[in-house]
């Protein structure tokens, strides 16, 4: 069975149109009871039945944790992707009734931190409400820089000034607003913990710059879920099962072995978390490797794949599922 | 070195220059010599943002070698305890991108180690080596006393004078090892005392 992806069912209980990119969906139990607790930071993932497909797409908890009547999640619409956001933007009305997993969190504070610096890039902004809801009901010290496209686009920018003040930053790319990062960086206090939320650029420039100022890797926590990438259509073979299959173009690997009753475990579906690591016995062709999971290593040693986010381009792959 | 038995026993290794904008070393005694050993290593201009605090010892050896690195700043102390005011200062006031080097005893990284992690440096975060004495600041888990530089397995506890086996099992947050009464059942039997942490 997949590790920690015990179901919850659920109804919705609205549907909040935020901006002209992002909605909000709010979910109930179905049987009226407490959801369970999360902390910042944690996501679920959510299951939406879409005629004969089924998409399992993990999103980012932004309530408050202290508030587990309902869960939320935040949702920007993405026109070119292989259509969960518009599949949720579409059909999903309050009243549906829907499936998702416990929560889960890869991307939690680090409580012994002096301090907690917050950097997010447009919808990355929603692991950091519920973060900064958990540090402000505990005294917690933090500072928020924001930055998005314009000020219409930048969702929640309002409730998260209002809430804290001056502990959010905010940056218009439409303004020319920049973070000077490293003067940012190196003005922090001893033992401050940095985390960061946004576009993979945004991530990689912040990781950069953080490693090369002296902040040890330990203080640094990301997350960025990719999203699995459409590509040309391929042939696998699952050697445990017997089984092959084939992967098609707006499908994920991981999406074509669970079509084949093949259930290998998973906790995040966006290359972060390692769950669905899965060795590769034998291939001839060339690997697609979308994840943050793998090192560099694993990825050039041909041996490993992540099939949550990675494709595969070539003659033959046989994988040991 | 002292092979890992157990998890909380500390691991060292070799220091290495950190990316960083200052660098703080903390040594005693043959520690001088893993900092100048690691200088070999340094990109040019290393130890123009460097910090040495060093306690030289009795002999007063390798302070020559260090001053020859020209750090920034260098400090002799006479002992850890003396030091440790001004560490406390250095480390409230120190911002992100200060990276730390421990080198030498293990009495001496544990300490430094201790007043770092309430300053919030991870444990993980820190370079330490360990060079010299392999004697070991014990606490007596029954009086809670320290004692320094044990060097003998069992030990006489300096505080309440239990006879006490000295474990590897180690405490980061006191910086000491625990030592456990090893005659509790009946306390006139003296197991031999042996040279165990020269």
């Amino acid at each position: 069975m997949s590790t920690g992806t015990t179901k919850l069912d659920v109804v919705v209980s609205d549907v909040v149109p935020v901006n002209d990119l992002v909605t909000r969906f709010h979910f109930r139990r179905r049987d009226g009871e407490l959801l369970p607790t999360f902390s910042g930071g944690a996501h679920v993932v959510v299951e939406m039945r879409d005629g004969d497909r089924t998409r399992l797409n993990p999103y980012s908890l932004m309530g408050s944790p202290l508030d587990t009547r309902e869960y939320t999640v935040s949702i920007r619409r993405d026109d070119v992707g292989r259509g969960g956001s518009l599949f949720m933007h579409r059909q999903v009305k309050p009243g549906l009734e829907m499936v998702i997993s416990y929560p889960v969190n890869l991307f939690s504070l680090d409580l012994r931190a002096k301090k907690h610096l917050m950097l997010a890039g447009g919808i990355g902004i929603t692991p950091f409400m519920a973060q900064t809801s958990q540090l402000a009901g505990a005294g917690g010290n933090f500072e928020l820089h924001y930055t998005c496209r314009t000020a219409s686009l930048g969702t929640y920018a309002d409730v998260l000034r209002e809430r804290y003040g001056n502990r959010i930053r905010l940056y218009h790319d439409d303004r020319e607003e920049r973070i000077e990062l490293d003067r940012l960086l190196s003005s922090q206090p001893l033992g401050t913990h940095l985390y960061v939320c946004g576009p993979a650029g945004m991530i990689n420039w912040v990781r950069d710059r953080a490693a090369a100022l002296g902040w040890p890797s330990e203080t640094v926590h990301f997350e960025h879920f990719a999203a699995p990438q459409p590509g040309a259509p391929f042939d696998v073979t699952l050697a445990v099962s017997g089984k092959t299959i084939r992967v098609g173009e707006q499908q994920s690997l991981l999406e074509a072995i669970e079509a084949a009753g093949v259930d290998p475990p998973y906790l995040c579906r966006g290359g972060v978390c390692g769950q669905c690591e899965t060795n590769v016995i034998s291939h001839d062709g060339k690997f697609i490797h979308n994840d943050h999971w793998l090192s560099e290593e694993d990825h050039r040693s041909g041996c490993k794949i992540m099939p949550c986010v990675s494709r595969f381009e070539g003659k033959s792959l046989v994988l040991e599922r | 070195m002292a092979a890992k038995t157990i998890i909380s026993r500390p691991i060292y290794g070799t220091l290495s220059p950190q990316p960083g904008k200052h660098h703080l070393f903390i040594a005693d005694a043959e520690g001088a010599l893993a900092i100048t050993d690691m200088a070999g290593k340094a990109p040019p201009g290393f130890f123009d943002g460097a910090e040495i605090v060093f306690i030289p010892g009795p002999e007063g050896k390798h302070i020559a070698a260090l001053e020859a690195l020209k750090p920034a700043q260098l400090h002799l102390p006479p002992s850890f305890a003396s030091l440790l005011p001004r560490l406390r200062q250095t480390l409230t006031n120190a911002h992100m991108g200060l990276r730390l080097y421990l080198a030498g005893t293990e009495g001496l990284i544990g300490q430094a180690m201790q007043a770092a992690l309430e300053a919030g440096i991870d444990h993980t975060s820190m370079q330490t080596e360990h060079r010299g004495s392999l004697a070991r600041r014990m606490q007596c888990v029954h009086c809670k006393g320290i004692t320094e530089n044990v060097t003998t397995q069992p030990a006489l506890c300096a505080h309440c004078g239990l006879l006490l086996l000295v474990r590897d099992h180690y405490s980061r947050r006191l910086a000491a090892f625990q030592g456990v009464c090893i005659n509790a059942e009946d306390r006139s039997e003296i197991p031999p005392m042996e040279e165990a942490f020269p």
